[in-house]
């Protein structure tokens, strides 16, 4: 694959607590989003009920859960697969219904918190940060 | 001095525009603003003005178009009235979260059922809530003066919220009068070039308009609009004394007649001002001490200014055309009514609703209700806190009216 490496997004925040977040005065007017990008910023992992669980050892690295993610949330390392951003990932699981040789799994979030005894925010290498999103490639 | 002419209201905002010569204009014709869009398209057919006219299948289409056309960054107008203004409710309020500075002529006239073309301002009392900045016209010239003084204050910095020049349909749209016209260099000068606020068409410097903004944010960006409006009262003030500079006609947020040592007083928005204005010429010359105030800006609404100005009186009628059933009165009646509410000294205040589907409006109907201010004052009470003003039939309202139109003739 020899798609452009893209510039990084801007480093994720963690979620602010509702008295944290800027005021009226502070924000640009009309709803406006003037950050490009900032999409990273937004953590979508905490909608999840199932999160998606992949077998990397019968992974055959085709891809496709990539392609397919509407989230950006499938991380790669050297064009291959590596792991789900779960501060990203909501749970849709088109990746699993995509995967050719059916090796993600998707598991009742509670149970894969317990399992895991995680928050479920952690992507699949315990980073709470996004920032693996989009280095792929 | 400008040029001398002839124009019916619908014209004089047609020269209007055409002198703003926006960059897009998308419309739908729709009685009675029918002859902006046809002049309009006209102006564009012989190449007078550079616009980008777009003819939409609908208002909801329209309102639409000059939205993207606004945020992709350009001056954006569109006009109507009525239904036309009612289909394009939604679109109204995201033209104003949005806070984009479209500019738009509504030529009243009364929602149907029953359907009927003529004027009352039911049409924009309706939007009154929509984050729209309303001006309301007397006459010809005020809505063309109007229609230039409205792109610079959509477009100020503080501002940047969209504007609705409100003109009586029929009474100002369709009657023909004499007015002034500023010279095309005059007017371009005036509006300057339009400053782009985060255009949608800036691809260096992308941006995101329309996103969501749930239980976290909304609330927020509600907040900056009630801002923007509440500056809009100054800009529309320097606004109106540049202009008058330019033109030697003067328009603030409300006007007075004959107010400053009245004892009674009526408040009124639009073209019944000027037939008032006679009302009050014939009360003066009995020598009673009869005053009028009529309100332009109803978005944002003077409260301050208006308690000011009728706190001295002894009493005051806010006549509306427009009703509002089951509330407390019509749109503008309750408003002064609460404006009104902080001040130490106040007027008994009654509310007529009048002239609703273009219902005439004498002279000798405005004389009945200086003729309920007189009796207040004298009686020291209030029979009817709201009224309709010559509508027939029920038990008093119709033939107590009628009773009065005689009586008040004879005074004459
Ligand atoms: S779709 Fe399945 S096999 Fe293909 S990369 Fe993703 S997890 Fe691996
Ligand atoms: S479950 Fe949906 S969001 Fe999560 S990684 Fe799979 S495709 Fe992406």
């Amino acid at each position: 694959m020899k798609a452009k490496q893209k510039a990084a997004p801007p480093a994720a925040t963690k979620a602010l607590a509702p008295q944290e977040k800027p005021g009226w005065t502070d924000i640009p007017i009309g709803a406006v989003v003037v950050e490009a990008g900032n999409g990273v910023n937004y953590q979508t992992g905490d909608w999840r009920s199932e999160r998606p669980v992949v077998d990397v050892d019968k992974c055959i690295h085709c891809l496709f859960c990539w392609v397919f993610c509407p989230d950006n949330a499938v991380v790669l390392h050297n064009e291959k697969f590596k792991s789900i951003n779960y501060y990203h990932c909501k749970g849709c699981g088109i990746c699993s219904a995509e995967c050719p040789v059916k090796v993600i799994t998707m598991v009742e979030e509670a149970k894969a918190q317990s399992n895991a005894n995680d928050s479920g925010a952690a992507d699949g290498d315990g980073n709470l940060s996004p920032k693996a999103v989009g280095k792929g490639g | 001095m400008g040029k001398l002419i002839a124009a019916t209201g619908n014209q004089a905002v047609a020269q209007a525009m055409r002198q703003i010569d926006p960059h897009v204009v998308a419309a739908y014709p729709i009685t009675p603003q029918t002859d902006v869009v046809e002049e309009f398209a006209a102006f564009v057919a012989d190449g007078v003005v550079a616009t980008e006219f777009v003819p939409v299948e609908s208002e909801h289409s329209s309102m639409s178009t000059v939205i993207g056309a606004s945020a992709a960054g350009v001056r954006a107008m569109t006009a109507t009235s009525s239904q036309g203004l009612a289909l394009m409710w939604e679109m109204l309020y995201i033209a104003a979260g949005l806070r984009l500075p479209i500019v738009m002529p509504v030529a009243n006239r009364a929602l149907s059922a029953p359907i009927n073309i003529h004027g009352d301002q039911s049409d924009t009392m309706g939007a009154r809530d929509s984050g729209w900045i309303q001006l309301y016209c007397k006459n010809q010239q005020e809505a063309y003066d109007t229609l230039i003084q409205a792109i610079r204050i959509a477009e100020h910095d503080s501002v940047r919220l969209p504007v609705m020049v409100c003109y009586d349909g029929f009474i100002v749209s369709h009657s023909l009068a004499g007015m002034e016209l500023l010279e095309d260099d005059q007017v371009k000068a005036f509006i300057g070039k339009h400053k782009a606020l985060h255009p949608l068409l800036d691809t260096k410097n992308p941006v995101t308009y329309g996103p969501l903004a749930l239980f976290d944010y909304y609330f927020e960006f509600r907040r900056q609009l009630v801002e923007g409006m509440a500056r809009a009262a100054n800009v529309i003030e320097e606004v109106a004394e540049e202009y008058a500079r330019l033109s030697g006609r003067y328009y603030g947020r409300y006007e007075k007649y004959n107010m400053d040592d009245a004892e009674i007083g009526v408040l009124v928005l639009g073209s019944a001002a000027s037939t008032a204005e006679v009302v009050v010429d014939e009360l003066r010359a009995q020598g009673v001490k009869a005053g009028l105030l009529r309100l332009r800006s109803f978005r944002p609404f003077p409260k301050a200014e208006l308690a000011r100005e009728l706190s001295h009186l002894k009493a005051l009628c806010v006549l509306d055309r427009a009703d509002s059933p089951g509330a407390l009165g019509g749109p503008v009646g309750v408003e002064v009514r609460s404006a009104l509410l902080e001040s130490a000294k106040r007027p008994a205040v009654i509310n007529g609703i009048f002239g609703l589907g273009g219902r005439d409006t004498t002279v000798d109907l405005i004389t009945t209700v200086y003729h309920r201010l007189m009796k207040i004052v004298d009686t020291g009470t209030v029979d009817e806190p709201l009224f309709y003003l010559g509508v027939r039939g029920g038990n008093n309202n119709g033939r107590e009216l009628e009773a009065a139109i005689p009586q008040a003739r004879a005074t004459r």
